[in-house]
Parts: C-alpha cells; structure tokens; sequence
C-alpha cells in the first residue's frame, strides 16, 4: 500500500510516497514525476521500506523559486531525508533522479554507503548529445523511452485527449511546474559539472540501464561506471529509458546486489 | 499617433518546399539555405527602405532582435540601428529591443542603447523584450524558469546605469559588477523611453504599468485576434489604479498592404503574403514554449493564444483580410481599417510590417508611399486629447548634427551641418 503524505522542510512543504516494510529505500524520481500507482513504487514497497520524495513543483510539493541549481538541490534533498528521519538509505535515483542521487554521493561521501543509479542523467559525452527533450512533443516522448515503443505509447496516453482544452490547461500547468523545474538542472544540457565530483563517490554502487535507452543511451552508462569506483554496470535487455516500468524484477534484481 | 516603420528583415529566398522540407524556420533552420552574397545585397535592400521611411515622414525606423531565424535576421539590432544614425535623420530610432537577459553583463545594453541615443541625438526609443522561448531558451540556453528572474535583475542594473549619478556596487544573483560606470550616458534624461513587447504574460502587464514603459504586442495574427489581449491589459491598467488610459501606453504590430485599389492589392502583394505566413511563420511547436518559460499564472490565466493558432498554409488571401491578419486594399480601404484598430485596441503606437516576406524594394516603396502620402495623414490626429503624452517617445536635441556629405564635396570642418530646429 503506497500513500502519499507531505513533510515540512526549510525549503517548503514536501510531498512524498511511502509505503512497504524492510530497510529504507529512498527513491528519487525522473523528471516526469512518480505516482503512487506505479508498479515499481509496489515493486519496490514489497521489499523495502520506501520513500519517494517530489522534487518542488512536482505533486504537492511547493514550488521554491530559492531552489534553482544543483548545489541547491541536492542539499534540498539531504534536508528531505532529516525530515523524514531516514539516515544512510539505500538511494535509488532514475533518469533525474539519479543525477540528484549521484551529486548526493559525491558532495557528501561518507553519508551515501549505498547507491543505485538508473539511466542516470548528469554526464555529457559530445559523440552521443542527449535528444533535446525539451523541444520534444508528446507524441515524440516515446521513442525516446521505451524499447516497445507502441507498449509504450499506450501507457502515456491513455484515456487522455491531447486537443480537450480541459486537459491542455492542467497539462500545461503541471508541465511549466514539473519541467520547470527540471529544466533548472537539465536545461539546455544535462550537466552541471557532475564529471569533476563523481570520483569523490564512495557508496557501493549498482548502475542499471536498458540497453535501448535511446535518451542516455550505452556509452553513459560506461562513463558511469568509469567514474565511480568499484560500480557493477547491470545491462538490461527489451528495455529503454523507462527500464523501471519495462523490465522492473530485472530492476529490483540489480538493487538487491546492495544487501 | 506614432507610426514606426518596422523591418523584420526576412530572408526571401526560402525555396518553395520550405515547409514540407524544413521543420522550423527558427532555432534549426538549415543553414545552406542562407548565402551571405545574397545576404550582402539584402542588408543593403533594408537599411534602404528603413531610410526611405526616414525621409517619407514616419515617426519612427523599427527593428528587432532575433537568432537562428528565417525571418529576421537581425542578432544584433544595434548594429543596424547604429547604420541608421548616420543616414537618417528625423525619425526615432527604435530598437524593440535587446533581449537583456541575454547580455552578459547587461550593462552592455545600458552602454550601446547610450551610445545610441548620443549617436542619434536623442532619437533612441528601446525595447526590452524577455524574449521568445526559441530565442531566449533555444538559442542562448537561458534555463527557462529562471529566466523572468535573470531578465529583472538585468532590467534593474541597467536603469540604474542610466541614472545614477556614481559608480555604484552592483550585487546581483546572475551579475556581480565592483564598479558599474557607464560612459557615455544616454542622452535622453532620465532614460530613452522604454517599450516591452509582450505576448499576453500577466505579469508583463504589471511591469509596464509600474514602471510607465509602453506595452507592446507583437504579433503577426492581426488586430481582430489582439482585441482579447489588449483587453486583458487595458483591464489590468484600470485595475491596478494607474493614472491614465492613454493609448501610448500601448502598441501594435501590423502587417499592412496598400494599393491603388483592393484588387490591385492582392494582385501585387498576395505571394508575399504568403510567403510570410506559410514559410516565414512555419516553426516546430517544439520551440514554441519551454516548459517553465510562462509562469504558471499566465498559464492559468488561459491568455495564450497560440494554441489555438490557426493552420497559415490553408488561409486565402480573403481570410488573411476578413481575418485582419493583414490591412490591404486601397489607402480607403487601408484607413478605415486601421480607425478600427485604434480605437478598437486603443493603442497610440503603430508598428507597421509594410516589408513582407519576399517583397522586393520598389514594391514595398510604392506600398509605403501610398501609405505614406494617402492614408498617414488621416489617422495622425485620432487621440487629440493625448496629443502632449510624450512619456513613450524619445525627445531629440532640436539641433542634431549631420554627417559631412562624401565624395568630392567632402569638407570636414569643426562646424557639423545640423538639422535645424523645427
């Protein structure tokens, strides 16, 4: 059972997801946000005790025009955790996510012991520039992350009429909030000099990526591994950047590799 | 009235697929399409017609800045506004504008609007746009949700430039300046007018009503479709108590066609029409926006009208008129059309888009002539009653020097030709 509750922080008010039994998890979510109907939220409260705390303007979470860069961020997300009371979790970052995990880890090494990023953004290689996934249309989104673009494209878009003005305000809205604030550590490219702190990180880590991630695609993911010390790369096969709803046992496999 | 001559500078040689081959006419337009000695001849075309305003008696020559785009190419509009300083001598120079958060430091923009402003003796009216998302985000990589925030910031080191009267500490979040110490200083005291192009933004309305800068709306679909906008600022002019309704507090762009007759009109100008509206205007909605570019209040707000764009390729040459996104026909036709936009906008300034699309010079000279000569000085006179608002105008030196002639007559001598007064 996932709720959704909110906790007060020097930044503003929090939203987060809890759910589960076990040791505590704290997932930090892509830049299109988390439900607590995800099937990897239950995936994951089936075995751990989780956490998965909105980035501001996400959900319930206040916006902070305070909050603007990734120093801010990231120690926005260390007082979240003072704020739920959870020390040294295992942390779990995907897409955006794990970019904020991974300064995390590398800003303050000896509180991360734990760590899993998955289709990590935070690193940019010249070969392979990341689509511009702020220029990208709805209906573009797909190919960018899902291997079954088709499985995909359903998911996004059901029930959902893109023309119904109904939709297109709320839609809007909750984009400008939601990719706003993204966009302060994604916009126009997504590094923010991640590559000149990551050899600090000293938290075991897994890094999990879909082997059709066609946003970070392959070669990310071996700049991962090369920057952090001792890393263990899982590769997952019919999976693209949304390996957490396409592949999730593969997923949960690679963060049980953590203890 | 204030009617400014206002050049876009497109590119006319987009090909006739442009469309169906090219996504975008802005930020990832193919750049084999543009040929710089083309390009040399094209300047030259538009300094011209901008200088012919001059002399035809507008009140002001207008340009604009724009990057990675089809349809103007101007990054620099301090550059042809520093051209029309010396070959134009009468009509005010407005610059609409410098995008101020782009400038690093923007100070840059206090020094070359005063460099101007000197050049031109006072002649200066400037613009501060925030700028659109494919410029602004696209282009120049602002982080959208900060950029509102990098643009006042920007805007309060800059009027602080102007006027005060030391060099000063400027503590900023984006810019951090010891000694700010602009030289020269704007003529116009305490600062050149200042007009922001706006697009329907809530919170652009209360900037201009705090400050008494002049609104500007910018767009290319017409004054029928503008009436919601300038509604909503003129309601917020009210409700924010400001002290007057004068229609220089606001300003319009139009696109404007004149003719012997309305069927010589479209006979002349329809392939230009559309191929503005159908090339010129052809940009991927991907750019359109960027998400946290518009506050959510805006969003809310339900003003943006740009969602619901109409499709240009499918619009006739009777639908742009009917429409009102184009004023064409005789200068009759011209005049009473534009009597509807006055007062139906209640606007004091007139950016007039006479250059349109791929129209060649001595086209856009006889459109601009008539224009000039048969429709101008009917409409001169509509605000009488605010006809001594010079809060939105720039206000010259009544003797200006003039450059010393060339050629054989060339004779620099310390006394410089002046305009004389009026």
């Amino acid at each position: 059972m996932i709720t959704s509750k909110t906790v007060q922080t020097p930044k503003g008010v929090v939203e987060y997801l809890e759910g589960g039994s076990g040791p505590d998890l704290v997932f930090l979510h892509g830049a299109g946000g988390v439900t607590a109907d995800s099937p990897f939220m239950a995936a994951l409260a089936a075995k751990y005790h989780v956490r998965a705390p909105f980035l501001p303007g996400y959900g319930e979470s206040e916006d902070n025009p305070d909050i603007r860069d990734m120093l801010d961020v990231t120690l926005h997300t260390f007082d979240v955790l003072d704020a739920l009371g959870v020390h040294k979790p295992i942390l779990v970052g995907h897409s955006l996510g794990g970019m904020v995990a991974a300064e995390m880890a590398a800003v303050a090494p000896n509180d991360i012991d734990r760590l899993c990023l998955i289709a990590a953004a935070g690193l940019w290689i010249d070969a392979y520039p990341v689509p511009d996934m702020f220029s990208l249309l709805p209906r573009e989104l797909p190919e960018y992350l899902f291997h079954d673009v088709e499985a995909g494209t359903a998911m996004m878009t059901q029930n959902v009429s893109m023309s119904d003005p109904k939709f297109l305000i709320p839609f809007l809205v909750r984009n400008a909030r939601q990719l706003g604030m993204a966009g302060k550590l994604l916009f126009p490219i997504p590094e923010r000099g991640l590559k000149d702190r990551i050899h600090r990180i000293k938290a075991k880590t897994v890094l999990v990526w879909g082997d059709s991630d066609r946003m970070f695609p392959a070669p990310y993911a071996q700049a991962f591994k090369a920057g952090i010390k001792g890393s263990e790369l899982v590769s997952v096969p019919e999976a693209g950047h949304m390996v957490i709803v396409e592949q999730t046992p593969a997923v949960m496999a690679a963060i049980g590799r953590l203890g | 009235m204030k009617f400014t001559w206002f050049n876009l500078m497109p590119w006319p040689y987009l090909p006739d697929d442009f469309r169906e081959k090219n996504r975008s006419v802005w930020v990832d337009i193919d750049s084999q399409l543009y040929d710089p000695v083309r390009g040399h001849v094209v300047y030259n075309d538009y300094l011209d017609l901008l200088e012919y305003a001059d002399t035809m008696g507008f009140d002001g020559v207008g340009i604009n800045e724009h990057h990675q785009n089809g349809y103007g190419l101007m990054p620099s509009p301090n550059i042809m506004a520093a051209a029309l300083t010396r070959r134009t001598s009468k009509a005010a120079v407005v610059v609409l504008g410098n995008s101020i958060a782009l400038y690093n430091p923007p100070v840059r923009v206090a020094e070359e609007f005063a460099m101007l402003d000197v050049m031109s003796g006072g002649r200066l009216v400037a613009g501060f746009p925030v700028g659109t998302s494919m410029d602004t985000n696209f282009c120049y990589g602002q982080i959208p949700a900060l950029t509102r925030e990098k643009y006042a910031e920007a805007h309060e080191m800059i009027i602080r430039a102007w006027t005060e009267d030391k060099p000063f500490a400027f503590n900023g979040r984006y810019n951090k300046l010891r000694h700010v110490n602009i030289w020269p200083k704007s003529l116009q005291k305490p600062h050149p007018p200042i007009h922001i192009p706006g697009g329907g933004s809530v919170e652009t309305y209360d900037f201009c009503i705090d400050n008494t800068y002049s609104y500007s709306y910018l767009s290319f679909s017409g004054y029928l479709r503008a009436k919601a906008l300038l509604a909503g600022y003129w309601d917020q002019v009210v409700k924010r108590n400001a002290p007057d309704t004068s229609p220089y507090r606001a300003g319009f762009a139009q696109t404007v066609f004149v003719a012997e007759t309305d069927a010589e009109a479209e006979r002349l100008y329809s392939e230009h029409a559309f191929y503005f509206y159908n090339r010129c205007l052809h940009v991927f909605a991907g750019f359109a926006d960027a998400p946290g570019y518009r506050t959510v209040k805006t969003i809310q707000s339900g003003a943006l009208n740009q969602y619901g764009r109409p499709e240009y390729p499918k619009l006739t040459w009777k639908d742009l008129v009917d429409g009102g996104y184009i004023i064409a026909g005789s200068p009759e036709t011209v005049r009473q059309r534009f009597e509807d936009l006055i007062k139906g906008l209640n606007v004091g300034n007139i950016f007039l888009l006479l250059h349109v699309g791929n129209m060649p010079k001595d086209l856009c000279m006889y459109s601009t002539k008539l224009f000039a000569e048969k429709v101008l000085p009917h409409l001169r006179n509509m605000w009488p009653e605010y006809a001594d608002d010079n809060r939105f105008w720039c206000s010259p030196l009544e003797e200006r020097a003039l450059p010393a002639p060339l050629g054989p007559d060339f004779a620099p001598t310390t006394q410089p030709q002046m305009v004389p007064a009026k």
